[in-house]
């Protein structure tokens, strides 16, 4: 048993026991918590893995923003604790047996049909590299291999990805934006559909004729002195 | 004894089981079930590396980037739904979520 087996069980132990917390625990914050726990965990197996990129992604993309945003809306809401947990042991015996079966069903499968995979001797941009012939057989950065993938071969799931993200902004915006009574807001549509009668009146009146100008009685003075 | 594709196909597996066992207990906390799913695209994302390693093949590394993005959009959204829920309901109780239809 080397050193990677025994990191093995400690990272898969301690993300198992972050997963069970996390659909247990009574305080929907102590379940966030617990989740970043399981996504750090994850991360280690992954770097296992040789997945670098991925880890450093799954740390910094779903820790740093999506974790933190659960955390931001747990904390935001006041959350009455005790009608959400009503059926939790209600359902608890079926819902075990259901996982139990699943978990032993898919384990017992997966570990008859890919035990034999052992593990390749490089890492997987190595093994692709020799495989495809390219004579780069040497170490390899997987995030080097991955962003030549993501440019070439995926580059229109891509740019379909940064759609998704985009409509996300837009649909979370749309969703949570409320619109105060108290600002002065502008309505396009009353803007558009405006008409050019309704701002701008033109009326016909009969045109009246001015006085005849009357000379300023100061300068009237002052030409009267100078004479 | 070295690890096999066996042992990590394993744990997400179990990971898989234990994230439906807390859809099944936790089914009217909606933030908990937004976990629930999180974990779940996280024992899928786990298989995906895994065999991504073992069988030397790089796309499936470039799925799990794909089902990041997608997941934190969800996630995004869903949460979105969730405070606008709690703010026309007071609750986030997943029974009452079909006053939003309209």
């Amino acid at each position: 048993m080397d050193i990677k087996t025994g990191f093995f069980y400690l990272f898969s132990a301690v993300l198992l026991f972050a997963a069970f917390r996390v659909i247990t625990a009574r305080n929907p914050v102590y379940a966030a918590l617990y989740l970043v726990l399981a996504f750090f965990q994850a991360a280690a197996v992954w770097m296992l893995l040789k997945a670098e990129f991925l880890a450093i992604s799954l740390v910094l993309v779903y820790v740093g923003a999506v974790m933190v945003l659960f955390l931001f809306v747990v904390m935001m809401l006041d959350i009455n604790l005790d009608s959400l947990s009503a059926g939790f042991w209600k359902h608890f015996p079926i819902a075990g047996t259901v996982g139990v079966i699943i978990a032993l069903e898919m384990a017992w499968v997966l570990m008859g049909g890919f035990r034999t995979v052992e593990e390749p001797r490089a890492g997987p941009a190595a093994v692709q590299a020799a495989t495809t012939g390219v004579a780069q057989v040497a170490q390899v950065s997987n995030t080097k291999e991955l962003g030549k993938l993501l440019y070439t071969e995926y580059l229109y799931p891509l740019e379909i990805a940064a759609v998704i993200l985009l409509v996300a902004i837009v649909a979370a915006i749309a969703l949570t934006l409320r619109q105060r009574k108290d600002s002065k807001h502008m309505d396009p549509g009353q803007q558009v559909k405006v008409r050019a009668r309704d701002r701008l009146q033109v009326i016909k009146m009969p045109p009246v004729v001015a006085p005849a100008p009357q000379p300023e009685p100061v300068a009237a003075a002052a030409e009267g002195s100078k004479a | 004894m070295s690890v096999t594709l066996g042992h990590f196909l394993s744990l997400g597996a179990i990971l898989f089981a234990l994230s439906v066992v807390g859809i099944f207990l936790n089914r009217r906390n909606l933030i908990v079930l937004l976990m629930a799913i999180e974990l779940m695209l996280l024992a899928v994302n786990m298989n995906f590396v895994a065999f991504s390693y073992y069988l030397g093949d790089m796309h499936g590394q470039v799925f799990v980037f794909f089902i990041l993005t997608v997941a934190a959009a969800e996630s995004a959204i869903g949460l979105a739904i969730l405070v606008l829920l709690f703010r026309n309901k007071s609750n986030i109780n997943v029974e009452e979520l079909n006053v939003l239809k309209g």
